[in-house]
């Protein structure tokens, strides 16, 4: 996460001016650079310990708890006792083998790509151009279009995906539904992208805006008196400068992506190409609550969750690699 | 629409002065929005209309005309008394688990994040790389484990089981952690100490008040989550009295799905849980400070 890697480097330093006083108090300049606990309050602990538990009870536990369960199976006791009963054996990787054997994984898998290379390059372009009209200098009504695109991300994705279902249904469908099929077997990703953008994009614009307002202003009128136009300013130096917020959304939209799961089951209902395992995490709902396969379904969750963290660390070398060159 | 063309020619035949040289290419950033602005809106615009209509008329007259024969009316009794006005609790529910989790989880997140921010303790160094760490952990995805254990200890399908997997908010710990840090200056906790205030009482009196704009960004970014949320309540909850919003609307799509006659409570649906939350929201607008998220803590 590139936030986390840049806000700790820039740890405000405690003022110089008040170490210096205390300077010929102190042993070393080091212990005062914080205050050290006040003869052992416990207040921090306890400030941080409701934290810490329910990141225990409800982060790290279930997570755990996604990873044996992965390793177990259900077999059919029975035998001499004849009691016919349940018991969970270890089953190795069994549930992986059969997760990644499945081509249906890999087929929700690519459906989810399919999505995501429509959507995030959407969503990161879009966004960008927004902000960067925004901060133009001679824009008009810019108070009233940021508000508007901003308006989406007040609604949450089941009801944006209702509402962009009947903007689709060809029986009401107010944008040619009746003349574009928006459920056919290639409408359907575009029509999924569409809602997962409308409602992301002016939450990443605010986010780029606030980046590129907060650059010097003293850079642009530079390039200004070097003769740079609008658009060259915003290309040449705006643009290079945003590049660790822009890939911060990009690394937001890929996250969002990995989880798409409130759009296609909403639009489910309403398109017959939208099938029950259609995105990965659909899968594991359908594994885990329809099909009574919660092993399969935790195995599956499992290597979700690696591909999510690997997709963020991938981003964030990426995008810090990209974000030194500008620099250089 | 047209209001709004004439604003911008005017305002911009006005700011065109002497530096007229490229003449009218700097419209193009303010067309630009005006397109982007209409994308978001008019879906919006259109539930409205569609929600002025009978079912009749939502298959038979002109896509952007809203009709006047009492089709609003009829589909908001319809809607607030769909199954003994089941509707207003869902509204109610997501009241409930927004604004409770919201204001609980941004006093744990406030509470860590000053912690660890103004503190050095045994552990407190781990306990932070903890929290970067599970940054990453996708939230989404935890939901059905979360659902597993839970129902191991049969803890599932109340309004706890909903909010209890969302009071801990990584992100808004790491947020409130660095804001702590550079908004709470030690000369002001080390005067307060000198005169005998408490370590609580320079939590409460003094480090939370100038977190305050942090807690209030963590409070939104949490609500709105929580509101939206789909899946967390989705496997948690099955008992329709307890259905969140989003849930409840999903569920008269699955039930009415195949009927067309009855999409026109869907729609009225979709517009009540619209409106009030983006009013809400937009009011709030000015008291985010969202370049917190964007990584410079500016204050």
């Amino acid at each position: 996460m590139a936030v986390i890697g840049d806000s700790t480097a820039s740890t405000p330093p405690t003022p110089t001016r008040g170490s210096a006083s205390r300077a010929p108090v102190g042993t070393a300049a080091e212990p005062h650079r914080r205050p050290r606990r006040k003869r052992g309050s416990l207040l921090p602990v306890l400030l941080v310990a409701p934290a810490v538990i329910l990141l225990l009870l409800f982060t790290i536990a279930p997570a755990i708890y996604a990873v044996i369960l992965s390793f177990l199976q259900v077999k059919v006791g029975g035998g001499l006792l004849g009691g016919g009963g349940t018991v969970e054996v270890f089953a190795g990787f069994a549930n992986y083998v059969s997760t990644l054997v499945d081509p249906e994984f890999w087929a929700s898998l690519g459906r989810m790509l399919i999505v995501a290379v429509i959507g995030v390059p959407l969503t990161i372009v879009l966004s960008t151009v927004f902000a960067l009209c925004l901060d133009a200098k001679r824009t008009r009504l810019v108070g009233f279009t940021r508000l508007a695109i901003f308006l989406p991300y007040a609604v949450p994705g089941v009801v944006a995906s209702l509402l962009w279902g009947f903007m689709y249904l060809p029986a009401t469908s107010p944008i040619g539904g009746q003349v574009i099929d928006y459920f056919g077997s290639t409408g359907i990703f575009f029509s999924v992208a569409n809602v997962a953008v409308w409602g992301v994009v002016g939450f990443n614009m605010v986010i780029l805006y606030t980046a590129v307002r907060s650059l010097p202003k003293d850079l642009f009128e530079a390039a200004e008196l070097d003769g740079a136009s609008e658009l060259q300013i915003a290309l040449r130096v705006k643009l290079p400068l945003i590049a660790p917020a822009i890939t911060m959304v990009a690394l937001f939209s890929i996250i969002g992506a990995l989880q798409l799961f409130n759009e296609p089951t909403t639009l489910k209902p309403l398109a017959n190409a939208i099938s029950s395992t259609w995105v990965p995490l659909m899968r594991v709902y359908t594994d885990a609550f329809v099909n009574n396969s919660i092993y399969e379904g935790a195995a599956t969750s499992f290597i979700l969750i690696i591909m999510t963290v690997a997709a963020t660390v991938l981003v964030n070398v990426i995008g810090r690699r990209i974000a030194r060159r500008e620099t250089k | 629409m047209t209001t709004l063309t004439q604003a911008t020619g005017a305002s911009a035949a006005r700011d065109a002065g002497p530096r007229r040289t490229r003449s009218g290419l700097h419209i193009v950033p303010t067309l630009i929005l005006i397109v982007g602005a209409l994308y978001c809106v008019l879906p919006v615009l259109w539930i409205v209309i569609a929600a002025t209509k009978t079912n009749d008329e939502l298959f038979s007259t002109p896509p952007f005309l809203p009709e006047f024969n009492g089709g609003f009316w009829t589909n908001m009794q319809a809607l607030f008394t769909y199954n003994n006005g089941i509707f207003g609790r869902w509204a109610l529910n997501s009241v409930i688990y927004a604004i409770g989790g919201g204001i609980l989880s941004t006093a744990v997140a406030g509470a860590a994040g000053y912690a660890l921010g103004k503190y050095r303790f045994v552990g407190s160094k781990w306990i932070f790389r903890l929290i970067v760490a599970a940054v990453l952990l996708p939230q989404i995805m935890l939901a059905i484990p979360q659902f597993l254990l839970l129902a191991k200890f049969g803890m599932t399908n109340n309004y706890a089981s909903v909010i209890l997997p969302q009071l801990v908010s990584p992100f808004a710990i790491y947020l409130c952690k660095i804001y702590a840090e550079a908004s709470v200056p030690d000369e002001i906790m080390e005067a307060a100490r000198i005169d005998g205030g408490s370590e609580w009482r320079i939590f409460w009196s003094v480090g939370s008040r100038l977190m305050m704009p942090a807690l209030v960004t963590v409070f939104l970014l949490q609500f709105i989550g929580i509101w939206n949320n789909f899946l967390l309540p989705f496997v948690m909850i099955n008992n329709d009295q307890l259905y969140p919003l989003t849930l409840g609307l999903y569920g008269l799509m699955i039930i009415t799905g195949g009927q067309a006659a009855q999409y026109s409570i869907v729609i009225a649906g979709v517009l009540v849980s619209i409106v009030p939350l983006a009013i809400l929201f937009l009011s709030l607008q000015r008291y985010w400070k969202i370049d917190l998220i964007s990584g410079g803590v500016k204050i």
